[in-house]
């Protein structure tokens, strides 16, 4: 009783003492997105910007096109084969860097203490490395005269080189590359708190190996699981510089095509749109994440 | 081949490692475990028994000798293929999974139809007296139910064998008790044979039918616990089995020598020479100085231990004897007392070295 009034009181004074960070939190993280929001139901400007004039147009232009002669409209394709594009991507990503991440994960969990750590580091080392620096190396191996097409040459597989940059296929291997870690590390996370002994367990009660993975380990690090595909899939949606180096020009993703709207395209309002249409994505992948999560651990 | 032997192991032999580093957890160990019983492996810490019940279960391979399941050799058979279930001592619930789940998993893994799984489930259950519980979580149980629990799961596909790795260790005492009486009802209603490992030989000798004492990976001795107890093979097996005075003696016919220059007559059945004499501090007992046959000694110390009373005593060449009487009036005894002692020279074991 007496700990309850005190944590009460507590509680009130913390709250009061966290007042201004909560302010600055606020503005500082809702502020700009007030302003895409805004910005979003305006007219675009001649040139750049916006007008200060209400319109649903950029909002309607994400997903329809109006002709200019007769008015008629029709989906917009090209905008949607971005969205599905991207979506594809990005769901491609998560499964690739899944299916490298769990045995990687797996394997670390599973070394002594001390060269764990090594591992862990080693899985780390691109990320103290620049994000364009990276993506060039990538090119650097998938271009024709790179060092994959070279190999395959040399060893006789293929005769002439295979077109890997600037396709959908070097965007997928270098999102993968690049988010691979942030698959890595919360599964490690969840195999490192895994009780081998279940493993054990199930074999004793008559499990076979597959039946251990998918009735024993995935459900327990389904958490980790979760928190990967999310931390890999939303970096993935709004992708920005891996899709313009390696994807070219033409292979743009939504990220692409957002910055294309405040630079070249000159549509402010639509760039806004876009960019709320990703962050609802996002949150819905979140609202899924927490909804996993506490169903993982109703009573935690 | 005996049709009464549920688990034969012989030989077997496992090593750890490689080289000057090697362990040899098991050394040259066979064993026969007869079917329906309640077998024990006894040994302190570190002596081979989960090694040994690790290969029965099949997660271990030992690195020779061959082990029989009913007169088949299941050396090389993995564990899910073996009719043998095991009792973790961690327990090992599955944690995603409620109780009924996780006593299920077994048959469910045998392709066994739902309704049957649910059926044995619940049946099993009841057996352990968690009937109300199928629907929890095991971390929303209690330690000695989630022992019921993993108990049920391994008795639910109904194993031609059960192995159980010192499943009571992390019990309190009153329930260790309880589990105890428990687990000896289960044996007998289910008639499965059970392989109990321990180190705690009360343990040992209040519930099994038979027990082997394993000592550095070697199994030193078998039999029921009354064998083990008023005749253990060796010196190792006589102290780890209950609390026991070792007397160095010489040999001459039927007439022992202590130290002390008395001599007491023992059945040397033609042993000869110097041996040592194991006497129970229940064979002990205290008598007046005078007494025929009494060996003179000393009160060294006396323990009261409720029902009994505990005397050390000093023999004349000042080796110490334990002696363990009934705390009654005639039994008193204080410090210093000049005391006779009465050694029953027929019921004692002499020892090998
Ligand atoms: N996986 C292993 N690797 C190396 N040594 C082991 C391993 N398992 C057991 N041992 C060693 O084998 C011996 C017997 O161990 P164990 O069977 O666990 O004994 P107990 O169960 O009687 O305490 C010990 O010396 C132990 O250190
Ligand atoms: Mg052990």
């Amino acid at each position: 009783m007496r700990g309850s009034v005190h944590r009460r009181s507590s509680g009130a004074n913390g709250w009061l003492l966290s007042l201004p960070a909560l302010l600055l939190l606020l503005v500082a993280a809702s502020g700009p997105l007030v302003i895409v929001a805004i910005y979003s139901f305006l007219e675009p400007g001649d040139y750049s910007g916006v007008r200060w004039i209400f319109s649903g147009d950029a909002w309607f232009r994400i997903l329809f096109e109006r002709d200019i002669f007769d008015q008629t409209v029709s989906l917009a394709d090209a905008n949607l084969s971005i969205f599905w594009r991207s979506v594809k991507l990005s769901l491609a990503t998560t499964l690739v860097t899944f299916a490298l991440g769990l045995p990687t994960a797996w394997f670390i969990a599973t070394r002594p203490a001390r060269s764990r750590a090594i591992w862990l580091f080693l899985i780390t080392i691109p990320f103290w490395t620049n994000l364009l620096i990276r993506t060039f190396a990538i090119m650097e191996v998938i271009r024709n005269q790179g060092l994959l097409n070279t190999a395959l040459i040399k060893i006789g597989l293929i005769t002439d080189p295979i077109q890997i940059l600037y396709t959908d296929t070097a965007v997928l291997i270098g999102m993968a590359y690049v988010y691979l870690p942030l698959m890595v590390l919360p599964l490690f996370a969840a195999i490192d708190r895994f009780d081998f002994n279940l493993i054990e367990a199930g074999y004793d009660l008559y499990a076979s190996r597959m039946q251990i993975l998918r009735r024993v380990i995935l459900p327990i690090i389904r958490p980790g699981i979760v928190a990967g595909c999310i931390l890999v899939f939303v970096p993935s949606l709004g992708a920005y510089v891996t899709p313009r180096v390696l994807g070219g020009g033409k292979n743009m993703m939504i990220g692409n095509f957002i910055e294309l709207q405040f630079g070249q395209g000159q549509n402010w309002p639509l760039g806004a749109a876009l960019s709320m249409v990703l962050l609802i994505v996002v949150l819905g992948a979140l609202l899924i994440y927490t909804r996993v999560a506490s169903k993982e651990d109703p009573h935690g | 081949m005996n049709q009464d032997i549920a688990v034969s192991a012989s030989r077997i032999v496992k090593t750890y490692g490689a080289g000057t580093s090697a362990v040899r957890a098991l050394d040259d160990v066979s064993i026969d475990i007869e079917k329906g019983e309640f077998f024990t492996l006894l040994g302190p810490s570190g002596c081979g028994k989960t090694t040994l019940l690790r290969c029965i279960a099949g997660f271990e391979t030992p690195t020779s000798g061959t082990i029989l399941l009913s007169g088949r050799d299941i050396t090389f058979t993995p564990p899910n293929e073996r009719p043998i279930n095991t009792v973790f001592q961690s327990y090992a619930l599955f944690p995603h999974l409620t109780v009924a789940q996780n006593v299920g998993f077994g048959l469910q893994m045998l392709g066994r139809p739902k309704s049957e799984v649910a059926e044995a489930a619940a049946r099993v259950l009841a057996l352990v007296r968690l009937d109300g519980f199928a629907n929890r979580l095991p971390q929303q149980l209690s330690g000695g139910q989630q022992q019921r629990v993993a108990l049920a799961r391994a008795l639910a596909p109904q194993p031609e064998v059960l192995l159980l790795d010192e499943p009571l260790s992390a019990l309190d005492l009153k329930l260790r008790k309880e589990m105890q009486s428990e687990l000896k009802r289960l044996q007998t209603e289910t008639g499965i044979t059970f392989i109990f490992v321990t180190h705690d030989q009360e343990e040992a000798l209040t519930m099994s039918n038979r027990i082997g004492v394993m000592s550095a990976g070697k199994l030193l001795q078998v039999g029921t616990p009354r064998d083990i107890y008023d005749r253990p093979v060796n010196r190792f097996v006589a102290d780890f089995i209950g609390e026991t005075n070792f007397v160095r003696a010489t040999l001459a016919g039927d007439q022992a020598t202590l130290g002390s220059g008395d001599t007491i007559v023992v059945d040397a059945k033609g042993a000869s020479g110097s041996v040592t004499l194991a006497v129970r501090p229940e064979q002990i007992r205290i008598a007046p100085r005078d007494r025929p046959g009494a060996i003179h000694a000393t009160v060294a110390e006396s323990t009261y231990f409720g029902t009994d009373m505990h005397y050390q005593l000093a023999l004349s060449d000042g080796t110490f004897l334990i002696a363990r009487l009934q705390a009654n009036a005639a039994n008193v005894y204080g410090n210093g007392d000049e005391v006779g002692v009465l050694i029953d020279g027929t019921a004692l074991q002499l020892l090998a070295e």
